[in-house]
């Protein structure tokens, strides 16, 4: 199955390769060129029966994990994180480094901590993970500094037609961008398999310059923050009520007329959106839509809850949504009203 | 040291370790315990407590010996189901909140389900992230609405931690549940290693119910066997970088044999001589008061019982991560063997003060 293939797959911001290899062999049959950029992008592109506008449909391949930095004297790792993530989250938790040994995040356990103790977050450089090394020289045989560390977590069906694992953020936007590869348009698809997201945009700055689309939608996920300690002001977006269209982040504002003509054309085919509320939060828009003179861009995510955590959620409905609105906008006379 | 038999051992642990078994619910864990110790065992049953018991004859069956070890688990029972199909739990034994966000559970409802205590993502947090989730904090989406929640979980059902086990360098093992499930694998090493020893007493090795939340299962096993000697197998705190100075105790140094008032000066020294005649490694443990283990409900059962501690050293205890050393699981269950096997057939003699 193509989102849990993509979802276990470890590829942090840097450090794409398998999951670029992995797609370079999954759209290969579909498309009519690909090339790796400078900077480790995947760009392909497919011709349509027109020359023109020129659409691009980025996604980004890298997910977000821990770096090592350090091996203490007694073979524990140090390390520090790779793009966003709470230190509260990964306490007590397996890693997986570099595809051969796992190891541990301990937490004191509770009978040797001093009151207090458990009211106070461990930050990254309280922690360490334990791989059974007993000694630096040793743990130096299995890992290097710089390598990654990455959840372990195994995908698999949640819940009332949910999807749980990791790095859905963004290997869903992947994993849409490629079946909407396997399908025909009357214009050239550019498809840009972003690089570096998570620790600044960088990857989709690059491939904006190269590609030089008149149009462009980021195909993402975003916060679903729909859970029992937020009230509804604070959701920003919900699980099961389709694609989410952003208005705007700190990255971007989108421009109101495509966010009125995405929502009509949604509204004419019965397809669920909800708009993305909140400002909160950043994508490759906001590098793609300031690319030389500018570029008309939309935002259009899978809504996820507990993103940057060992375990993401996602509804198969909203995937299954998500790629009919991008179908439906490229076949619509949206793009010709630009 | 053979290879086969750590294999052998890590392969019961990893079972018993995905397995479940929250106090009090211990009764999946039964099978494949009971169905481990019929390899080695003349008789094997269990009690309307829980606890299993193996017995393993000896040549003059004079005396009886027991060995217990504790099956349950720590982990969380449902107190409610919120609106939106979330749950709330508590905890069964000591669990450090921090441990469990982003993490996944199994709820034992009707069927086993999945669920996952959440984080709030860092795009949306304000603050610094200073303060640690309190328990009452956290809740479990189970993904699906209240109703549907409602048909398959009810407020009482047990939540344990989903965690695979894994093997670390220099055969550490890591997983949960470890606390005590890897005593229940020492009395099968012990067990099996009697299967060539000379053994005069009977060996009754009890896999105890109910110990976290207050040594419960010992209380009744031991009352109802009535040993003339006793050794608990529990695990001990193993040093890490954040215990350094209050931890002394090491992982792959062998067994911690425990000493204080809890232990019989006899079976201290009984255990201490087996390591040494054997060359088996160990770390004493003085323990000046209450071990929180089996041997302290053991020890004060009936007319009194002496007993003795043996403990494997665990990191992280009470964490879904917690990480032993394989190889002190084997000397620990070698060592009771060799500790038994060297029991004179008078022990009235061998325990007095």
């Amino acid at each position: 199955m193509l989102l849990k293939k993509l979802s276990e797959l470890n590829g942090a911001s840097g450090a794409e390769k398998p999951v670029r290899e992995t797609i370079m062999e999954l759209i290969r049959p579909y498309v009519d060129s690909m090339f790796v950029d400078k900077i480790g992008n995947l760009i392909a592109e497919k011709s349509g029966r027109l020359q023109g506008p020129r659409i691009l449909l980025a996604a980004h391949m890298d997910e977000i994990a821990l770096m090592i930095i350090d091996i203490t004297g007694d073979g524990f790792l140090k390390f520090k994180s790779v793009g966003g993530i709470d230190p509260r989250v990964i306490l007590s938790k397996p890693v997986r480094i570099n595809e051969s040994i796992t190891g541990v995040i301990g937490a004191k356990a509770i009978h040797l901590q001093k009151a207090g103790e458990r009211r106070k977050t461990l930050g990254f450089d309280q922690m360490y993970i334990d791989i059974g090394a007993k000694s630096r020289e040793e743990a130096s045989q299995r890992v290097a500094l710089g390598d990654y560390a990455y959840f372990t977590t195994s995908f698999a069906e949640f819940g009332d037609g949910l999807w749980k694992g990791k790095a859905l953020d963004d290997r869903v936007g992947c994993a849409a961008l490629i079946e909407i590869l396997q399908k025909d348009y009357d214009f050239p698809i550019i498809a840009a398999f972003t690089v570096q997201e998570e620790v600044g945009l960088r990857g989709a700055q690059v491939a904006a310059y190269h590609t030089n689309p008149d149009f462009a939608i980021v195909v993402e996920t975003t916060v679903a923050a729909d859970t029992q300690d937020r009230t509804e002001d604070e959701w920003v977006t919900e699980l099961g009520k389709g694609p989410a269209l952003s208005v705007m982040d700190r990255s971007t504002l989108y421009n109101p007329k495509l966010i009125r003509a995405v929502k009509e054309l949604a509204s004419a085919e019965g397809i669920p959106l909800q708009l993305r509320r909140g400002g909160g939060g950043g994508n490759d828009a906001g590098r793609i839509h300031l690319s030389k003179s500018g570029v008309a861009t939309i935002a259009l995510s899978v809504p996820c809850r507990y993103l940057h955590a060992p375990v993401s959620v996602i509804s198969d409905r909203d995937y299954r949504t998500l790629i009919a609105l991008i179908d439906q906008i490229l076949r619509s006379n949206l793009v010709k009203v630009l | 040291m053979s290879n086969l038999q750590l294999q052998r051992a890590k392969d019961f642990i990893k079972e018993l370790s995905e397995g479940y078994g929250v106090s009090g619910y211990e009764f999946s864990l039964n099978h494949p315990i009971m169905q481990k110790f019929r390899e080695y065992a003349d008789e094997v049953h269990t009690d309307r407590f829980g606890n299993i018991y193996s017995l393993k004859k000896g040549t003059s069956g004079r005396y009886k010996m027991m060995l217990a070890a504790h099956m349950d688990e720590i982990g969380l029972m449902i107190k409610e189901i919120d609106q939106s199909g979330f749950l709330r739990f508590t905890t069964v034994g000591g669990v450090d909140p921090r441990t469990l966000v982003g993490q996944e559970v199994i709820i034992h409802g009707r069927e086993d389900i999945i669920g996952i205590i959440g984080a709030i993502p860092p795009h949306l947090q304000t603050g610094g992230g200073e303060d640690a989730f309190k328990m009452e904090d956290l809740g479990i989406d189970v993904g699906m609405p209240l109703a549907q929640a409602s048909g398959m979980i009810q407020i009482g059902d047990t939540v344990t931690l989903s965690r695979q086990g894994y093997e670390l360098l220099n055969h550490h093992f890591a997983g949960k549940s470890l606390d005590d499930r890897a005593g229940v694998a020492v009395m099968a090493v012990c067990l099996e290693e009697l299967g060539s020893l000379y053994h005069r007493h009977d060996v009754i090795a009890v896999t105890t119910a109910q110990e976290e939340v207050g040594i419960r299962g010992a209380l009744t096993s031991a009352y109802t066997i009535n040993p003339d000697l006793a050794v608990a197998i529990d695990v001990t705190h193993g040093s890490t970088p954040d215990t350094k100075g209050v931890v002394n105790i090491e992982l792959g140094k062998g067994p911690a044999v425990a000493l204080g008032p809890n232990i019989h000066p006899a079976i201290y020294k009984g255990l201490v001589e087996a390591a040494k005649e054997h060359r088996l490694p160990y770390q004493p443990e003085p323990i000046p008061g209450a071990s929180g283990t089996d041997a302290w409900a053991i020890q004060v059962t009936q007319a009194g019982v002496p007993t003795g501690l043996v403990s494997i050293p665990l990191r992280y205890m009470h964490t879904s991560v917690e990480t032993l050393d394989l190889q002190d699981v084997i000397n620990c269950g070698k060592l009771l063997a060799y500790f038994i096997a060297s029991l004179p057939d008078d022990l009235e003699g061998y325990l007095c003060y």
